[in-house]
């Protein structure tokens, strides 16, 4: 009896011991995604349209008006063009520009999410000189140096998610792959359930060794041919993708697989 | 003991969840499905009887040149030139080497063997899945060698039901009202081709105006109106017989008569005391009765497949737009509420849509609709272009198209044109004459 009771409470322990450390390894640490970072690309051309370059707008201005006096000198000018009023910026957004150019003089670090916010070309007012491509330059090995810290990102995230799922850019890849393959049966009625879901046992370069319809039976059930049709271009698809561009590490949690073709989408729109 | 259970603990506990990883593939390519047709394979003594019988130098090449025209046709398949085909056809039909259809890209492929046996000709066929590597299907047919163009488009169709899922519509007949002559002073013949245009054949001599043949379900008989005396009167005739009767007089104007799905009544629409509307006529008795009874113009009536409900046009609502009813007249529900005119509803075979002309500044329209309205889609617009009929699979509509006249009254012509559901695959279909008022048969073979 009494060692029923210890043999109890021993194990009753050990569960609550357990849960208590294995819990926090299930739950998944959310997922963090790299701050959005807005790029312009900008030509340059004879005839620059930028919005936010008072500086390049006044350069080009005068380059205008001396070629207006070039031709007046020639010849009696036919039409005054009238100066637009937002070439010229007003002595608001100069103040605040003077401003931020203060805060990073105070603050060097925080220019880094001023970057990820405001646009590149906005950014080059911090900087005071009148060579364009000195900027563009500049914001180049600037871009490069945020991607390598992305980089560094969505590797910590990928040893994170090493028994999750695929990271986004993974699913991406392998999504586009078959989306190209995928041929899929266009005389399909539209309001039925358009879903195959297959299960891929795959090899460590991406070729397949096995597949499976999960709703095998629906395969050959009357008035389900199109269903039938359906698997079978899902399959084709597979077949036609091989080998699948699949991530070159983390075999075990890949292995196993399942794509559900779904074609209801393409069908109804 | 305790050591047992600690140890059994131990092995369940959940140190790391492998959960299976999901991918949903929501998006593919809508291109034609890439086939390879291989000529039918045809042995020399087989071929010089062909030969002999039909004019034919190579009838196995031929009859799969109707399936890869078919298969281009329906927009659903991209047929394979065959100049890229690496086996030959005998070998091919035998057992495909997959690496080489693989490798021009074929998706499937149709082979098969054509004989002379008995004087008759045999043909058949196997559709092969080149991915896979496996036989999808495998069919044999004998028949009078005459009707080699017909075993192509049969052939066809197998293909298609078992690669979409649905059936085709390639076995079928299109007939349709001929016109030759200037605009003024037109020759209209009722006219039957196959779907794809081949074995024309003219059903009257054009001494009267013939207008709106319709297939009746069995694809016996045809109903149209013909005139007498200025007046048009309801036909049937018997496509195998040539049989012409009347089958009534009707007061008034007479508009578009139709077959009910069981071919045992026709509907149309005609003037009784100056208002149109809409009766059935069973063809065994000959008894007439109102369906629709409203002071507005009811037209164009035409039964759901099963014949529960009737789709027509009225101008009720002071514009002609499209109601569905009841088989008895009852329950009348306005379904078009789209800005300008709708006409000549005709619902699907597969149920499931109505497709109709629609007139909206000036241009004409083909678009079909959900039988509760919803979900419209114009299709293809243009000058003037009415009259749609669907495919046996409601997959596919037929209608025809004018031309503008220039000012010397130069440049009329009226064509027959296929458009499938995507609106994307438009194509015109060749007519010795000008054509209009088309309607397509029911498959003739099952």
């Amino acid at each position: 009896m009494n060692r029923n009771i210890v043999i109890s409470f021993g194990l009753h322990t050990l569960l609550v011991v357990i849960t208590a450390m294995s819990l926090p390894f299930l739950a998944k640490k959310p997922i963090d995604l790299p701050p959005i970072i807005s790029v312009e690309l900008i030509q340059i051309t004879d005839k620059t349209n930028i919005p936010f370059a008072p500086k390049a707008k006044k350069i080009i201005e005068k380059i205008k008006e001396k070629e207006k006096k070039l031709v007046s000198e020639q010849a009696p000018p036919k039409k005054i063009k009238k100066q637009k009023p937002d070439a010229i910026p007003l002595p608001d957004e100069k103040i605040e520009k003077v401003k931020k150019i203060k805060d990073k003089k105070q603050n060097p670090e925080k220019v880094e999410t001023e970057i990820k916010q405001i646009s590149e070309f906005e950014k080059k007012e911090l900087f005071d000189s009148n060579n364009i491509a000195a900027l563009i330059d500049k914001s180049k090995t600037e871009s490069a140096e945020t991607n390598k810290k992305l980089d560094k990102i969505t590797q910590d995230q990928d040893k994170e998610m090493d028994f999750g799922g695929l990271t986004l850019s993974e699913e991406d890849a392998l999504k586009a792959q078959i989306f190209g393959c995928w041929s899929i049966p266009l005389g399909l009625p539209f309001n039925e359930d358009l879903l195959v879901r297959i299960k891929l046992q795959l090899k460590p370069d991406g070729s397949i060794i096995r597949t499976e319809i999960l709703d095998h039976a629906r395969m050959n059930k009357p008035g389900q041919a199109f269903y039938k049709v359906l698997a079978e271009s899902a399959l084709r698809a597979i077949k036609l993708c091989q080998p699948l561009r699949v991530p070159s590490t983390g075999y075990e949690r890949w292995k196993d697989m399942q794509l559900n073709f779904d074609a209801r989408e393409m069908l109804e729109g | 003991m305790f050591f047992r259970y600690l140890f059994i603990f131990l092995f369940l506990l959940p140190i790391k969840v492998f959960a299976l990883i999901e991918v949903d593939i929501t998006r593919g390519n809508l291109n034609p499905l890439p086939v390879a047709v291989s000529p039918l394979a045809i042995d020399k003594a087989s071929k010089d009887n062909f030969k002999r019988i039909l004019n034919k130098k190579n009838l196995g090449l031929e009859i799969s040149t109707i399936v890869e025209n078919n298969l281009k046709q329906s927009g659903l398949f991209n047929p394979l030139n065959k100049e890229a085909f690496l086996q030959e056809p005998d070998i091919a039909n035998l057992k495909p080497r997959f690496e080489d259809w693989n490798l021009i890209k074929a998706q499937a492929l149709v082979t098969g063997k054509v004989t002379f046996v008995d004087e008759k000709l045999r043909v058949e066929f196997r559709l092969w899945d080149v991915l896979a590597g496996k036989e999808m299907m495998a069919l044999a047919f004998t028949t009078v060698p005459s009707n080699w163009r017909r075993v192509g488009h049969i052939i066809t169709d197998k293909v298609y039901e078992r690669l979409t899922g649905e059936k085709g519509y390639f076995d079928t007949r299109i007939i349709y009202i001929s016109e030759e002559g200037p605009k003024t002073n037109r020759i209209k013949k009722l006219a039957i081709m196959d779907q794809d245009g081949f074995n024309n054949k003219f059903l009257t001599l054009g001494n009267e105006l013939v207008l709106t043949p319709r297939f009746s379900p069995t694809n016996q008989m045809v109903t149209y109106l013909s005139y007498f005396r200025n007046l048009p009167r309801v036909y049937l005739l018997d496509i195998e017989t040539g049989m012409q009767e009347v089958v009534g007089d009707f007061p008034g104007m007479t508009f578009a008569p139709r077959f009910s799905p069981d071919g045992k009544k026709i509907i149309m629409s005609f003037a009784k005391d100056g208002n149109s509307d809409i009766y059935t006529m069973d063809l065994e008795n000959r008894i007439v009765e109102r369906i629709s009874n409203h002071p507005s113009i009811d037209t164009s009536p035409s039964y759901s497949p099963d014949g529960k409900y009737i789709t027509f046009n009225s101008d009720r609502s002071g514009y002609q737009q499209i109601y569905i009813m009841s088989s008895n007249g009852k329950n009348v529900k306005r379904i078009s509420f789209g800005n300008g005119l709708y006409g000549t509803p005709v619902w699907s075979p597969r149920g499931d849509l109505i497709a109709f002309t629609k007139l909206h500044k000036g241009k004409f329209y083909i678009g079909v609709m959900r039988t509760d309205g919803t979900g419209e889609r114009l299709l293809t617009e243009n000058f003037y272009q009415e009259a749609p009929s669907w495919s046996p699979n409601g997959r596919v509509l037929i209608f025809y198209r004018e031309t503008k006249t220039n000012a010397k009254g130069e440049g009329f012509s009226a064509k027959l044109w296929s458009i499938d559901l995507t609106g994307y695959n438009e194509k015109m279909i060749n007519t010795e004459t000008d054509a209009s008022d088309p309607s397509w048969s029911s498959l003739l073979s099952n």
